[in-house]
């Protein structure tokens, strides 16, 4: 029986058998009926030692092609300092589980409470959850805190300027939940404000759902919007981007009661689409209807500092079918690199990497108009890191021949449209190279 | 020792280590001649301070490594946490996890540039189903929780693509985990409460009854949360199939069952499978999890979107179906879990891999049968990978489960899981796992033996425990009816 | 053994009714604040919203449980005890005093069904 994962020696087993009183392992099984346990084999293969196994995954891996990326769409390639990865290893923390006992989950508990700390600065909101899955189904909380918040209201709007699969990700959530969800068209390629508004005049609007920076990398402007809403007595949520935010207004200063989104802009690996990182940060007066784990300070019995889990009373394993979300297991892990990362960028940190992943796409968006292939999609509509821009090319043919040149092209979100996005890691020669290979290939 | 007491007694926060000007990173310098900023108009942009820390890598270094030391982890110590399946997680896995030829692939890149993360996650999916005795797998879920949801959405989906209207109730038993109920709210599903009998198991004349026309189906896990298994479940499974509706095996306690029994073969036609569970990944503190959701035949066309494909000629794609139930992931799911959890069963193999339940169920039955002595078995007989004791057997000193659970902090082991099930008013679960040597259940139960002889001759010092753990009874109450959440609300707090 | 008030009516899922007027106050009792222990949250209804007897107009949380408040009584709500909101453990110093919300009743034979004070003790004893 014994394997490297598997410590049973034949001594060991036959003792404990003997103390439970049974001759074999298969007696433990007895009460299981005979057509039930499988005896055929699995289909799966031999066991692999270390040595091939790492030769599976170097196999596998040589079927992947790392690429200069200059794509986004949600997914962006941004810089991490060494010091995150090498910290997310030690074992004290991933191989913990969720802060049961906080007597001994206090580092667990501490960087829980650093991680919402930070979040909160960031989005400028009291309250940040210990973390959700993804942007996408932290957007789909906040339609249900929005809906759980009101009486008798059970629709919310999204603008269309959210992200595609934000969109698909709500929509599935509202329509088994029984929530109506309208998706309210886009104007020049942002929310059409008055639009909503008027949606939001029937009186059945528990909320709205807007982005920052939207779907074609545009900043949107929502001066105003929250007051409007408000009166209405509706909610306002803001998809952000938490990057991003070192910079851009924050979705308390929009007025926005709630703020969600995906953390993977904070250094996060591509890795294929995850794991990253669900946020979601809410005003002092939507706290009690927030969705997942809190941690609050506290002190204990000596008076020393400490961190509990806290606000338990409106989740699953208590609440059961009254809970506001069924969600248990979190991100945490990656909200612990959110917290390394953003300690190690700091304020400065952040808002250079913005500043140099606008740069750098202000920079390629110049050289793309200049080369009268492309022209603005959204005339005059300002944008961070990502942009979107019309062209008659062929998009297909110029993205092959930026592949073999170990380059991931612009997304192609519908014919005639094409995303670029370009971050930090991008150089001027990497830039200079993009634009030289589509006029070539065009 | 006065060192680890130092390490452990470490209570700075980051944002305390901070100092104007100092960093802990390096940008390149600007390369362009435009100031992109610049296009976007003020009103745009962050009025706000930022206070993030300003610390040197070192500071961030020693902060983090000092906070790892107050934390208990499967890599510390034995961690019998019921319900939590906290096996060892092979270094393997993290190892291959981190492999750049994987970390670096962008979500949205051609999948012909993709083709071995593809393979992968296709090879992923076809293992599980294996295992599991299911036609198909999605890998999409984030958790074991998500994946509750995804299933229910499938339920729900297959009773709509029959027009079947009706079906918008679920039965669940009483002393299920609380994701389950929770889940079905989520889904929109009403929660019907079937009873357990006193050993946990579902009354199936108490299931009769409920089985009519409005019922989606049924949410189970086998073994039951007691850690018994439902002898029944061919009957349950016949009787739920024959009123129109579908089982949902709850993958919370496949470990015991996995190498011995498929949730397929027991008759359930939607099941999760928690790879930080069952399959070793790590559970992170919390998460990323995985939560794999899988199907019998008849229910493939609705599993979420989007999927992972294999065409004739061998090549992988992501594709996205019509009939659906949606999507619930941005992407698709925790790829860098689904990494190690297949590293896992290729380092299992076939025939390794049929050990894992036989030696968690012996694991679970030797801890059992050596502390029934001084711990209430509320239940006799054989247990499968855990087991619940209702507290102490001699109560009369008032030394609780919390009590017992704190205690066992001070001799360095984790607690069990405690007050779940509901089923009686001191649970006490405890899940060993396969991975833990005979000599690592023997110091077990003797520091337990040990608590007990306390608890009779010396409750109070059981009853003040933990006495040696960094912090000591924290104040829940305070922490509930004024929430401190924030660094900035407890500055504010501390100079009120 | 808990307080009860003998001048007031009681529903077994341990809420007071006093009804003064078309006013009723509401409030849980100690009975029941006892059993819950340290009251950490009362999630109370807004002013203006209807309650209707026997369902569920709000939770009283503590640590590690949370309870359902079930209407007594129907009718609209005119008056929260705005106190409960930044000192919820009020309800345990004193759960008579420290109502939770004051409604105006559609019909006062909604209390006739409601327990008296022994009836509701011998609830408390079993």
């Amino acid at each position: 029986m014994s394997n490297k994962f598997i410590p049973h020696t034949e001594a060991d087993i036959k003792k404990m058998l003997d103390k439970i009183g049974v001759s074999s392992v298969d007696d433990l099984y007895s009460d299981v009926p005979e057509e039930v346990i499988f005896r055929e084999e699995y289909d799966i293969p031999e066991a692999m030692t270390e040595i091939e196994l790492r030769k599976h995954f170097e196999e596998l891996g040589k079927k992947n092609q790392a690429l200069t990326v200059f794509a986004g769409g949600g997914a962006y390639d941004h810089y991490s300092p060494a010091a995150v990865a090498h910290l997310l290893q030690r074992s004290e923390f991933y191989t913990a589980y969720t802060p049961y006992q906080p007597e001994i989950s206090q580092g667990t508990l501490q960087y829980i409470f650093e991680y919402q700390s930070m979040i909160s600065e960031l989005t400028g909101m009291e309250a940040t959850n210990a973390s959700m899955y993804d942007g996408a189904t932290a957007t789909a909380e906040a339609m249900f805190m929005m809906v759980a918040s009101v009486r008798k209201r059970n629709r919310v709007i999204l603008s269309e300027t959210l992200t595609e699969a934000v969109i698909r990700v709500v929509k599935t959530y509202a329509k088994y939940h029984g929530i109506t969800v309208t998706v309210v068209p886009a104007k020049d390629g942002v929310s059409d404000q008055e639009a909503i508004l008027k949606e939001m005049e029937a009186g059945d609007v528990a909320g709205v759902i807007v982005p920052c920076p939207n779907r074609w990398g545009i900043v949107e402007d929502f001066t105003g919007f929250a007051d409007r809403i408000h009166a209405l007595k509706g909610f306002l949520a803001i998809n952000a981007d938490p990057s991003a935010l070192a910079v851009l207004r924050t979705p308390a200063e929009w007025g926005a009661d709630i703020a969600c989104g995906d953390g993977q802009t904070l250094g996060m690996p591509l890795q294929f689409g995850g794991p990253y990182l669900g946020y979601m940060s809410c005003s002092k007066t939507m706290l009690r209807k927030m969705p997942g784990r809190v941690v609050g300070a506290t002190k204990d019995i000596d008076g020393k500092r400490g961190y509990v889990l806290t606000l338990q009373a409106r989740e699953q394993h208590i609440r059961r079918e009254k809970a506001t979300s069924n969600i248990c297991s979190n991100q945490s892990l990656m909200a612990l690199y959110a917290t390394i990362y953003l300690a190690l960028m700091g304020k400065q940190g952040l808002k250079e990497v913005n500043t140099l992943s606008c740069d750098g796409a202000h920079y390629l968006y110049n050289r793309l108009i200049a080369t009268g292939l492309f022209q603005p999609a959204f005339p005059g509509k300002p944008f961070l890191k990502e942009f979107t821009l019309r062209t008659e090319i062929d998009m297909d043919k110029v993205n092959k021949a930026l592949l073999e040149k170990g380059i991931m092209g612009p997304l192609t979100p519908e014919k005639g449209l094409v995303e670029f996005a370009v971050t930090e890691k991008r150089t001027r020669e990497e830039i200079d190279a993009l634009v030289e290979t589509i006029i070539a290939a065009k | 020792m006065k060192e680890d007491t130092e390490m452990k007694h470490y209570d700075k926060l980051i944002f305390e280590l901070s100092r104007p000007g100092r960093k802990g990173y390096e940008l390149p310098a600007d390369r362009f001649e435009t100031d992109g900023m610049k296009e976007i108009p003020a009103g745009l942009l962050r009025n706000e301070p930022l206070d993030l820390p300003e610390v040197s890598e070192l500071d961030v270094v020693r902060h983090y490594t000092n906070l790892s030391n107050k934390n208990f982890g499967v890599d510390t110590g034995f961690y019998p946490l019921g319900s939590c399946t906290m096996k060892y997680n092979p270094k393997i896995n993290e190892e291959v996890a981190m492999m750049p030829q994987f970390a670096a692939i962008h979500p949205l890149q051609d999948p012909d540039t993709a083709q071995g993360a593809l393979e992968l996650y296709y090879n992923l999916q076809h293992a599980l189903s294996s295992l599991a005795g299911l036609a198909e797998f999605t890998l999409n879920p984030y958790a074991g929780a998500h994946g509750e949801l995804t299933g229910l959405m499938v339920m729900r989906r297959y009773h709509e693509s029959r027009g079947d209207s009706k079906r918008t109730k679920v039965i669940v038993p009483d002393s299920a985990h609380g994701t389950n109920p929770a889940s079905a709210m989520v889904a929109g599903l009403e929660v019907v409460e079937v009873k357990s009998r006193p050993n946990g198991s579902i009354d199936i004349e108490d299931l009769k009854p409920l089985l009519d026309d409005t019922i989606a189906g049924i949410m189970m896990t086998n073994p039951n949360t007691l850690g018994m298994f439902e002898t029944e479940i061919l009957d349950i499974a016949k009787l739920v199939h024959e009123a129109g509706g579908l089982l949902y095996y709850d993958g919370a306690n496949l470990n015991p069952m996995l190498g011995k029994v498929r949730p397929g073969d027991m008759g359930f036609d939607i099941m999760h499978i928690n790879l930080h569970k069952t399959f070793s990944t790590p559970h992170g503190g919390g998460g990323p999890g995985s939560g794999p959701v899988g199907v019998a035949e008849h229910l493939r066309q609705f599993l979420p979107n989007p999927r992972v494909c294999k065409t004739e000629d061998g090549r992988f794609h992501v594709e996205f179906d019509d009939e659906s139930l949606g999507s619930v992931s941005t992407f698709l799911g925790n790829f860098g879990v689904m990494m190690k959890a297949y590293a896992y069963i290729l380092s299992l193999g076939k025939k390794g891999i049929r050990n894992v339940g036989p030696m968690a169920t012996l694991n679970a039955n030797y801890i059992k049968e050596n502390l029934k002595d001084d711990y209430l078995l509320p239940i006799e007989g054989v247990c499968k990978h855990e087991f619940v004791f209702d507290g102490l057997k001699d109560k009369s000193t008032g030394v609780t489960t919390l009590n017992v659970a704190k205690r066992l902090l001070d001799y360095g082991f984790h607690a069990p899981t405690i007050y779940f099930p509901l089923l009686f008013h001191e649970s006490m679960m405890i899940e060993p796992t396969e991975t833990e040597s005979l000599e690592t259940l023997d110091e077990f139960i003797d520091v337990l033996h040990k608590v007990a002889k306390e608890a009779r001759e010396n409750p109070d010092a059981v009853k003040d425990a933990p006495l040696t753990t960094a912090v000591r009874h924290l104040d829940e109450t305070g922490a509930a009816k004024k929430p401190i959440l924030t660094y900035k609300a407890l500055k504010a707090d501390t100079e009120a | 053994m808990s307080k009860i008030l003998d001048d007031i009516r009681y529903a077994d899922s341990h809420e007071w009714v006093k009804l003064e007027g078309d006013i009723a106050t509401v409030g849980i009792t100690d009975y029941a604040q006892h059993a819950l222990g340290d009251i950490v949250y009362v999630d109370m209804p807004e002013v203006g919203d209807e309650v209707t007897k026997g369902e569920e107009f709000g939770a009283v949380e503590s640590v590690k449980a949370a309870s359902d408040l079930i209407s007594p009584i129907s009718g609209e709500v005119v008056e929260i005890n705005e106190a409960l909101e930044d000192e919820p453990g009020l309800v345990n110093q004193d759960a008579f005093a420290n109502w939770i919300m004051k409604v105006k009743i559609n019909d006062a034979a909604d209390i006739d069904d409601l327990l008296d004070a022994a009836a509701y003790a011998k609830i408390c004893e079993e």
